[in-house]
């Protein structure tokens, strides 16, 4: 809706569990400069900057915009900073697209990062809140008793995880700024890791890393001049619910429907499956990507397993899931989600390298958050309409 | 740019430290009133953002729980940014202004008695050259004070005098928590804070919460006979490096002034976030506004001040007194930041 | 003598006062006493433990208080085995979602006094209080949930609080 708006630049950092190498604002200038680079424009032709993080707690930085306003050119700029938990990296590339599709800017600059090492992210996510019931378990723990729900409804076989996570880690092997690279990676090897948190083990969980995304969202005028061929966003769509309340389905939320619902209904597909050339969705642990299968209408309830069984989202597949190796293979939690969207741009601008989709002209953007209450979606394509 | 209104605000009474209640149980009746205000049944709305810090919660993903307090089932479209709920009204406008949607819920949040505002504010700092200086907040504020007395343009009596106003502003103001009658030359004979700060030069620590709702003009003129249209609204931000900055004036207020088209034509009332009454004579300087301007009829952020929500509370002040039909035309500020390193200005006006 | 520094440690401390607001510390007397107490939501109908004040669906007030029993079933679980920073629990436990009887929403907790393999889906526990002079307004009262010789709940009655 409102004006086109296009994706003319795409930068990430190289992924990695500690970058010591730079500072927050090193890291981000990495990206950032990457995707000017790619968009071919300078610091000074961008109009605003919209940056977006998980909680402050991951560095130890309070409303690190303030901080970073130099580092990204935003002086003499309007400058943002989204939070929206885990689905934060896709929410961010939605308002700095609004901000192109509301005629309000012209070239928009957006990054989300996460430099986690620099705090603690396992005491972040547990801070215990008195007065709260005391967490029982991290991340896995919140999301493992789920998973064993969905295997329960859905019959599927155990090894339906592992099988994600070795399609996602050799998928990594051909993406140079993964952070998780297992040359070797096996089946046997990830059936042999650790168990965490029943039914999840070591390898099919995704690890804590810095790094972070840019992108350059630009408006028609701006992308006819753009050196490489633009990402068009034909919809976006962002839905959230309460964390707990009585009847929630967590396992196939609601919001998640409706965002995809919303979403495909906005691009005008009417067969997501089959007009859908590639998707990037936010897997941080491997039995997320049958779940998000069913929950964005990919396969009917129930059968989402299917599709990875049948090697349907396989980087040969009929909807490659995750070519850039994904959640399991990076990630910096604030980034994750634009992660997403920028690699699902890459795709439709045949920018994807070594991990490039043939042919992709439509491509999917998804990310969440919370107690998988928090959606935001994309859809990008090769041609503007 | 496409014709929006605000048509509704409310708002929590600020307060010391709120010892009862929690954030939602604070925030669910303002997002009631506010909606119910509005005239747009909830289910209508088509948006819903907010603002609020971690940081000044206690907890990460503060937001999360806060969202509760909104009743968001079936599934609503919603957003966060960890600001003011000021910049959180701005994302609202430019959602409206892509055409996706017609109406929206603001709201913000903050009991900001938790922690030590203060302090929890060094973190906004440059974490590895500036924060580890161990500065807080008023401190910051009080050098910036300083430099600005250097200057010569104000002396601590215009500081003085803008207490004296607030204060006594925000006797008709029931939501305020500092007011009264109080002589300038009785507050110059208080004793330093934070040299030249005095205490009341300070805003106070407040718990407190708003929440307002904006439509498009076709549903604005519905539920509304007096709107108050966003004719313009702008944020921008300047450098971090504090040294780099004339920390005596504030560029970034004049050009998003400009931008939203505050520098041309008459204003009735200027509500302004001015946490430390210095910055007030700055921000007014830096606006060119005229003497016959009302400032913060409201009493300010110096009568009442919520961390993340006194810059949305400016300007669902200004909004109301356009609502209410006591004022014509407004211009409403906020500011991010430490020293007013980012602020927004957004221009109001009835029918 | 030229070694680039690469970083810094600045230990941070900040004092947060938290309030447990109303709902809490309804919640939190009837732990002293040894009393589960919810708030159903006017509107739905529907019984929240722990309760929050409001209906996170329906965005009202909750004020009705409802006692419920220490019985309840295991909905979903997880063995956890990996330590968590703020935890004292040594890994492997198992950590469940428990449906209390009377209340429609699960809440997360252990499941202890029993093998690993035997926990599962359906399995009706019962709450296991620390010893009554220990108690204090805090959830910790309840130690841990162990399995009630019951048969298990059939999967369709709880399903839906999946």
């Amino acid at each position: 809706m409102g004006h086109p708006c296009a994706v003319i630049g795409v930068g990430q950092t190289k992924h990695d569990v500690k970058r010591i190498d730079v500072s927050i604002a090193g890291l981000v200038r990495e990206a950032a400069q990457r995707a000017l680079d790619d968009a071919g424009l300078g610091w000074r032709e961008i109009d605003a900057v919209v940056v977006g993080k998980a909680p402050d707690m991951f560095e130890g930085v309070v409303m690190p915009e303030l901080y970073l306003a130099d580092a990204l050119g935003a002086v003499g700029k309007p400058m943002l900073r989204v939070h929206t938990a885990g689905s934060v990296g896709g929410s961010t590339a939605i308002v700095a697209a609004s901000l192109v599709q509301a005629g309000v800017h012209e070239r928009v600059l957006t990054v989300a990062f996460e430099k986690q090492s620099e705090s603690n992210a396992m005491w972040a996510l547990t801070v215990h809140v008195p007065f709260q019931q005391a967490i029982v378990a991290g991340a896995g723990g919140y999301f493992s008793p789920l998973i064993r729900a969905y295997i329960r409804r859905s019959g599927a076989p155990e090894d339906t995880g592992i099988r994600v996570a070795l399609k996602d880690r050799k998928n990594a092997l051909k993406n140079p700024y993964s952070h998780l690279v297992f040359p070797d990676i096996s089946f046997e090897q990830i059936a042999n890791s650790p168990m965490l948190w029943d039914p999840i083990r070591y390898l099919e969980t995704c690890p804590s890393s810095d790094g972070a995304c840019a992108m350059v969202l630009a408006s028609a005028g701006a992308a006819r001049r753009a050196p490489h061929r633009p990402a068009w966003v034909r919809a976006t769509a962002m839905k959230s619910e309460p964390t707990m309340f009585a009847g929630r389905d967590q396992v196939n939320p609601q919001a998640g429907r409706d965002c995809a619902a919303e979403l495909y209904k906005k691009a005008g597909i009417t067969h997501p499956r089959r007009e859908i050339d590639v998707a990037e969705i936010y897997v941080p642990f491997s039995w997320f990507e049958p779940m998000w299968m069913e929950n964005l209408g990919f396969a009917p309830e129930g059968e989402g397993w299917k599709m990875t069984y049948e090697g349907a989202t396989a980087l040969d597949g009929d909807l490659p899931v995750n070519a850039s190796g994904g959640v399991l293979s990076s990630n910096p939690i604030g980034a994750s989600g634009m992660l997403r969207f920028a690699e699902s741009a890459l795709q439709v601008r045949g920018m994807a390298g070594e991990h490039q989709v043939e042919g992709a002209r439509l491509a999917l953007g998804h990310a969440y958050g919370g107690g998988s209450q928090f959606f935001s979606m994309w859809i990008v394509g090769a041609e503007q309409a | 740019m496409r014709e929006v209104a605000i048509v509704s605000f409310a708002q929590a009474k600020a307060k010391r430290r709120e010892l009862d209640a929690n954030e939602v149980e604070i925030l669910m009746p303002v997002v009631q009133e506010a909606v119910a205000r509005s005239g747009i049944p909830k289910r209508e709305i088509g948006f819903t953002v907010s603002g609020s810090c971690d940081y000044v919660a206690g907890q990460p993903f503060a937001f999360v729980s806060a969202l509760d307090a909104v009743g968001a089932w079936p599934p609503i479209s919603e957003s966060h940014v960890e600001m003011d709920g000021a910049f959180a009204l701005y994302e609202a406008w430019v959602k409206l202004q892509t055409g996706e949607i017609d109406s929206a819920l603001i709201y913000s949040f903050g009991k900001t008695s938790m922690g030590d505002p203060a302090a929890v504010l060094n973190l906004q700092l440059d974490p590895y050259t500036v924060s580890p200086l161990g500065i807080d907040a008023v401190s910051l504020a009080a050098l910036q004070a300083r430099l600005l007395l250097d200057s010569g343009r104000y002396t601590e009596k215009d500081m003085a005098e803008v207490v004296a106003r607030s204060r006594r502003s925000a006797k008709s103001n029931p939501n305020a928590q500092l007011r009264g009658d109080v002589d300038p030359a009785g507050l110059l004979a208080e004793p330093y804070y934070a040299s030249p700060l005095r205490k009341h030069d300070c805003c106070p620590v407040s718990d407190g919460a708003a929440a307002l709702v904006i439509a498009g003009a076709e549903l604005a003129r519905k539920v509304t006979n007096r709107p108050a249209w966003i004719r313009g609204i702008d944020h921008r931000i300047e450098s971090h490096d504090l040294g780099l900055r004339d920390l005596t004036r504030s560029p970034s207020t004049t050009l998003a002034a400009e931008r939203a088209g505050a520098r041309s034509g008459r204003f009735d009332l200027a509500e302004l976030h001015a946490p430390f009454s210095h910055q007030e004579l700055i921000l007014c300087e830096a606006l060119g506004l005229a003497d016959d301007v009302k400032i913060n009829p409201s009493g300010g952020a110096l009568a009442a001040n919520a961390l993340m929500v006194a810059g949305l509370t400016r300007i669902g002040e200004a909004a109301r007194r356009i609502l209410d039909g006591e004022a014509k035309r407004a211009l409403a500020h906020a500011t991010s930041g430490p020293c007013l390193q980012q602020n927004l200005v957004c221009v109001l006006e009835g029918n | 003598m030229s070694e680039l520094v690469t970083s810094i440690k600045t230990p941070i401390r900040l004092e947060y006062s938290y309030t447990a607001g109303r709902a809490s510390t309804r919640f939190l007397r009837g732990m002293s006493e040894g009393r589960i107490l919810g708030q159903r939501c006017p509107s739905c109908r529907k019984v929240y433990v722990p309760p929050r004040g409001s209906c996170p669906r329906c965005g009202v007030a909750t004020q009705e208080e409802v006692e419920v029993s220490g019985k309840g079933t295991v909905t979903t679980f997880c063995i956890v085995r990996i330590p968590s920073e703020n935890l004292s629990v040594k890994p492997p436990y198992a950590a469940a979602h428990i449906k209390l009887d009377g209340a429609d929403i699960p809440f997360f907790a252990l499941i202890q006094e029993c093998p690993f393999d035997q926990v599962r889906m359906g399995m009706r526990v019962e709450a296991v209080w620390a010893p009554r002079e220990e108690w204090t307004t805090s959830f910790g009262n309840i130690r841990y949930f162990r399995p009630l010789a019951e048969p298990d709940a059939p999967f369709d009655s709880f399903k839906e609080h999946l």
